[in-house]
């Protein structure tokens, strides 16, 4: 009975709700777990209380309770214009990030071999390449290029890491596309760009608004490239974060970091509310 | 019939692959070629950059003090991944998903009010000092490799749990259940049963939180001291203040070395590389 609900899952155990004693969970078990998921969510937390204190230093627990900090953050330019800043720049990297990924998905799509298999790994290295190499790396070339603290070697730098997020979200989306549609199709005379348009496109388009959602993510909370690339004239929010924190101990950090929380929040909520409408349709 | 519609039939095609390539090519790939021609003094080549990161005597001590610091971050990414991972096979789908959910939010909130937020807790007069007040105890972890571990932990662990949890989720429970009907203590039965079968994921889990740790930059940065510094810490100083660009180069070079190998290593035990990208977009899929 219960278990007509559990065939899908990767476990091979059958039963488990019901275990006996003999196989149950143990509590101390299900206390570390407890204290493991207090340990991943709690301490984020702890910036909401701080962005209400009347405090100008970090001290916790908060003193009083105001909206000072609030105020800062939507009064103060430097904060304003690096909200904007990161906005646009995430705006326009998803925007590139989107279209050259899910390009590179429907490309690899079916395609098998050693080359095919090699441009993928290619295409996925920027994950796995720590972000402190990739800003030195691209801030000495950059310097030479005259694309340091300009918008376009934001958008560069942001959308080459964000793409492969593109990648993995479109090329999930794609592998369960009947490629007997696109035949179809092309033989009743559709050029191919229209069938992707037309047939390609609308079955794809939840994978490819994640990738885009995911790619907006990464580029608006990206802060190791963001501090190479940055100059007096521009600068994104983490940076300004950053900043507050090491030179200037300006607690607005807390309201920014309440807000950005939330916002990546809702953001995040999207994608995976998308998907699982996706799983029970 | 078919003959006559002599289509285009549309095949994937590599001509799309060239403006992703091209992207990856100016920031990434053209910069690490840049960077390592001038780390080898092209055109007249040189070791020098490389040999002296074995002889200035700092690289060398601080690149030690990283493999350590991110040894503890593996550990305790392990001691909470793997209970957490085991009960993740256990439960129901519904409380499955909110388990995944739950290890994926540090990943997916903001970098800089995750590590604000670890300042304020782990700072003098913070609520773990406060805590431990109670006792008569002064633990300030603020400026600690231990304060920076924990920290790091934190958010690398979906890069322990899901690795793990596809290797446990794959294990036959029965064949424990057969050691205890045959007179096993349960103890037993995990270490000869259970625990080898989970011995690829184990592998897998470990070197990705190690290697991934290995190029923290901010949260060092900001929750540990200059003193104390780690290798990104490093390489930063010696591009942005020192403007040491050849060495720079040379330094990151290696670094990036290390991960791809290291990567590779999980990559060929686990099969998990693209877990990385995985994890990151998966949500509530892997769980389901």
């Amino acid at each position: 009975m219960t278990t007509t609900s559990e065939v899908t899952a990767p476990a091979a155990a059958p039963a488990r709700r019901r275990s006996r004693g003999v196989d149950a969970v143990p509590w101390w078990l299900r206390l570390v777990v407890a204290v493991g998921a207090l340990y991943f969510v709690l301490p984020t937390l702890f910036v909401i209380p701080m962005s209400f204190s009347e405090s100008t230093t970090f001290s916790f627990p908060p003193k009083g309770f105001s909206l000072d900090l609030y105020r800062n953050f939507f009064t103060d330019p430097v904060w304003l214009t690096s909200l904007r800043n990161s906005f646009f720049v995430a705006v326009v990297a998803a925007l590139l990030a989107t279209v050259v990924g899910t390009a590179a998905a429907v490309g690899l799509h079916n395609l098998t071999g050693r080359l095919a298999r090699l441009a993928r790994t290619v295409l996925m290295i920027s994950i796995v390449t720590p972000g402190i190499v990739i800003a030195v790396v691209v801030y000495i070339s950059f310097l030479k290029w005259h694309l340091v603290g300009t918008f376009a070697g934001y958008v560069l730098a942001h959308a080459a890491i964000g793409m492969p997020f593109v990648l993995v979200s479109v090329t999930s989306a794609l592998s369960g596309f009947d490629s007997k549609l696109l035949r179809a199709s092309a033989s009743l005379g559709a050029p191919p760009l229209r069938t992707f348009a037309r047939v390609t496109m609308p079955l794809i388009s939840r994978g490819i608004a994640t990738g885009a959602v995911f790619a907006f993510v990464t580029s608006f909370d990206e802060v190791v490239i963001a501090l190479f690339l940055r100059s007096p004239t521009f600068q994104t929010l983490p940076v300004q974060m950053y900043n507050s924190v090491t030179f200037e101990v300006d607690p607005t950090i807390a309201a920014t970091s309440s807000l950005v929380v939330s916002a990546v929040t809702v953001v995040c909520l999207v994608p995976l509310l998308l998907g699982s409408r996706r799983k029970n349709r | 019939m078919t003959e006559l519609v002599r289509t285009r039939v549309p095949r994937p095609h590599w001509l799309l692959l060239v403006p992703a390539l091209a992207l990856l090519g100016v920031v990434l790939l053209l910069p690490l070629a840049q960077s390592f021609l001038r780390s080898v003094g092209a055109p007249d080549l040189t070791d020098e950059h490389y040999t002296s990161l074995f002889t200035d005597g700092v690289t060398m001590r601080v690149l030690l003090r990283t493999v350590k610091t991110a040894l503890l971050v593996t550990v305790i990414a392990f001691a909470f991944g793997y209970p957490y991972a085991y009960v993740m096979t256990r439960v129901g789908p519904r409380m499955r998903a909110i388990l995944l959910v739950i290890v994926l939010v540090p990943f997916w909130t903001s970098v800089m009010a995750r590590n604000f937020a670890w300042i304020l807790i782990l700072q003098r007069g913070g609520p773990v000092d406060q805590f431990f007040s109670l006792f008569g105890l002064h633990v300030v972890l603020y400026g600690k490799v231990s304060g920076v571990a924990i920290a790091m932990s934190q958010v690398l662990l979906p890069f322990m749990v899901l690795p793990l949890f596809s290797a446990l989720g794959g294990i036959d429970r029965r064949l424990l259940l057969a050691a205890r009907g045959l007179g096993s203590s349960p103890v037993a039965a995990f270490w000869k049963i259970y625990w080898p079968l989970s011995r690829a994921g184990v592998t897998a889990g470990l070197i990705l939180v190690f290697t991934l740790s290995l190029g923290f930059y901010v949260t060092p940065a900001l929750l540990g001291t200059p003193q104390q510094s780690l290798i990104a810490q490093l390489l930063a100083q010696r591009t942005t203040q020192l403007l040491d660009f050849e060495g720079a180069g040379a330094l990151g070079i290696v670094v990036l070395l290390i991960t791809l190998v290291l990567v590779a290593w999980a990559n060929r035990i686990g099969g998990t590389v693209s877990a990385i990208g995985v994890v990151a977009t998966s949500g509530t899929k892997e769980a389901r």
